[in-house]
């Protein structure tokens, strides 16, 4: 990550960040709207919230034309609560580089 | 009262009390407890296909003719494999279905198993929704919840996917959950629907582009009342065939790929295009950047993430398309636009769609219009895929929604004879006709034996070309006449075939008079099969080519 600057990655990347039922497959539902475009899923974050019965995923993207219909679809899933799309730089990333220094 | 059941009974009561009065499948180890189950239900009857895909195709036919959730099911691994097509093919069309499939024991999951195969994990993109249930309490929410997503909003395909110890395991039932049905969206904003309004009421030249959601919708005689009150010239996709009666003086029928040529060429002038439940399929569209080049959109979709996908619309509403026509049709002024009509009704005269042969029942389009001279409105009309199905599309005079059944969005050979099938299981009274190819008949032929079973009032009329005719002619015109792998050089004897499968068969080669023939087929009750041969070297024309704007039509 440090090879992009800030700005850039405010301009080449978006961070969703999604409500969902937590149960197993809840994951493939969403990462597969974006393989089956070709679209690499960048970062992936995943936690229970509250009583564990949601979690909140938060996913780090490519910039693309086609997010808008993307975020609709993904909103469209049975176990999706919410979406929110925010900017590239959002702040849940960030503080992740420690763990993943080659 | 509470009643200790199994996983098994409790998936068939909740089916009976969805209402369910027929379901099809086809058994195997990890379902036989739902079978055992099923075997005692006094209420529904179980029609066993002879492949899963038949099952699901079967499945299919009942959904598409009737409106209602159809039921399929299958065992474990090759059986649910095998369901996969028809599943797909529901999730293209919108087609609610609930498809169940047993699994192997929980704990056997994921430790390759006989028989297992992943099937939660397979039908993650092909079906609306799926459930890998993991308790027989759970069956209580999940099945209910499996009808509900299969009807609401845009319609499809649901898996439920069952382990084999859930269905045996037995747990005390207190109390019964509803039974899942159909939720309405919220209403189209008001506002959103003025302003479509005033668009169409300042149109010089609107047209009305129906799509298979208006038939979901059973919005099709709203479509039309919108179209008569403001002159609205109406184009329909493959899917919405019948929405418009195709004879309705504003009908252009079919538009797109093999659409008519003045159908096309009346959306090239068009400055506001009105599109109800349709997706801009690129069937439909041809080249996109040069579909409806002039018009503004307006675009009502119960599907949100349909909207603004192809095309941006000025005005895009996420709505029932009945439930915004309703509210709609009140705010359109009525204007005869006179102009526009008459530049419509020339481009019809100066443009018409040729049916060359329409006299000779041993022509293409002569045997398709006979055909229909023997029968009503009534009647269903199922099509395999390929140029048989496009040749229906154009000739036939389809008035009625639910009439037409086809694989529009997966284009799946195979889905005729079984859909037919499944027609008439859903609607006994009617005469079902199933127009296929010698191609596609052989991709579930084995399903004649389920009609001869089953007795069902199907008559599948054979376009027998002795090809893969779409494909021949895609060879032929975009490949140097190299025709490779579409000519059969084995055929079977179609009508002896039929015979040893157990349904009767007439070959209209061998008729002295093919007219009487077939008047006499399809007057007498239960399945029939119909032989006639087709000239190979026909093509579907016009046609846009593959790429090309539908302004670029060859052909007629
Ligand atoms: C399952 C499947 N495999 C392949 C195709 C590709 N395909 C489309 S039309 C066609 C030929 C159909 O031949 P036939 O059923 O004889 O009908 P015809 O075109 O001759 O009327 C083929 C192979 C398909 N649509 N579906």
């Amino acid at each position: 990550m440090n090879a992009v600057s800030r700005n850039e990655l405010k301009a080449l990347r978006a961070v969703l960040e999604i409500d969902v039922n937590n149960h197993p497959g809840v994951m493939s539902h969403i990462v597969g709207l974006f393989a089956r475009r070709a679209c690499n899923v960048e970062g992936i974050l995943c936690l229970p919230v509250g009583d564990g019965r949601q979690s909140r995923i938060w996913l780090l993207v490519n910039e693309d034309g086609r997010l808008a219909q993307m975020i609709r679809q993904v909103d469209k899933l049975e176990d999706v609560l919410a979406i929110r799309r925010h900017a590239g730089d959002h702040a849940v990333f960030a503080g992740l580089t420690d763990h993943f220094r080659p | 009262m509470t009643e200790t059941l199994t996983g098994a009974r409790i998936t068939v009561r909740l089916l009976e009390r969805q209402g369910i009065g027929l379901v099809t499948g086809y058994p195997g180890g990890a379902i036989l407890p739902i079978y055992d189950a099923l075997a005692q239900s006094t209420t529904i009857r179980h029609v066993l296909a002879r492949h899963e895909q038949g099952a699901g195709f079967i499945a299919q036919g009942m959904a598409r003719a009737s409106g209602e959730v159809a039921v399929c099911l299958a065992s474990s691994g090759p059986g649910a494999t095998n369901l996969l097509t028809a599943i797909a093919d529901a999730k293209l069309d919108s087609i609610p279905l609930v498809a169940i499939t047993g699994q192997v024991p929980k704990a056997m999951i994921g430790t390759d198993a006989f028989q297992e195969v992943d099937t939660y994990g397979l039908t993650v993109p092909i079906t609306k929704h799926n459930f890998l249930v993991s308790s027989a309490e759970e069956l209580l929410e999940v099945i209910p919840r499996a009808f509900a997503i299969a009807a609401s909003g845009r319609p499809g395909p649901v898996l439920i996917d069952i382990p084999k110890d859930v269905q045996n395991q037995a747990i005390e039932v207190a109390a019964w959950p509803a039974p899942g049905g159909r939720q309405l969206p919220p209403p189209a904003p008001g506002d959103d629907l003025a302003a479509a309004a005033s668009l169409i009421n300042a149109a010089r030249r609107p047209l009305l582009y129906l799509g298979g959601g208006v038939i979901h919708s059973g919005a099709a005689a709203a479509a039309v009342d919108l179209a008569e009150k403001a002159n609205l010239p109406t184009v329909m996709t493959l899917m919405a065939l019948g929405a418009m009666p195709v004879d309705h003086p504003l009908s252009l029928g079919m538009l797109g790929m093999h659409g008519a040529r003045y159908c096309n060429l009346a959306l090239d002038e068009c400055d506001l295009l009105i599109a109800l439940g349709a997706r801009f399929d690129d069937r439909a569209t041809g080249k996109v950047a040069a579909f409806c080049p002039q018009a503004k959109i307006v675009h009502i979709d119960i599907d949100p993430a349909e909207l603004d996908k192809i095309k941006t619309a000025h005005v895009g509403i996420t709505a029932d398309v009945g439930e915004a026509l309703a509210r709609l049709l009140p705010l359109v002024a009525r204007n005869p636009r006179s102009a526009w009509v008459e530049r419509i009704d020339q481009l019809k005269r100066e443009f018409p769609q040729a049916l060359p042969g329409l006299d000779d029942p041993r022509s293409h389009f002569g045997l398709i219009r006979t055909v229909a001279a023997c029968l009503d409105d009534d009647a269903v009309i199922a099509t395999d895929v390929g140029q048989h199905q496009m040749w229906v599309a154009q000739a036939y005079p389809l008035r009625r929604p639910r009439q037409w059944l086809t694989s529009g969005g997966l284009g799946t050979m195979g889905f005729g004879v079984p859909a037919a099938i499944g027609a008439a299981l859903a609607a006994p009274q009617r005469t079902v006709v199933c127009f296929t190819g010698d191609g596609s008949i052989l991709m579930n032929l084995q399903e004649l034996v389920t009609a001869g079973e089953e007795n069902v009032n199907i008559k599948i009329v054979l376009m027998n070309n002795a090809v893969l005719g779409l494909v021949h002619q895609q060879q032929t015109l975009f490949y140097g006449e190299r025709l490779f792998a579409s000519q059969f050089r084995a055929l079977p004897d179609f009508c002896k075939a039929a015979q040893a499968l157990g349904i009767a068969a007439v070959d209209l080669d061998a008729a002295a008079n093919p007219c009487a023939a077939l008047v006499e087929a399809i007057a007498r009750p239960g399945p029939c099969l119909i032989h006639a041969s087709i000239d190979a070297g026909e093509k579907v024309y016009p046609m846009v080519p593959p790429g090309a704007a539908n302004r670029d039509m060859i052909g007629a």
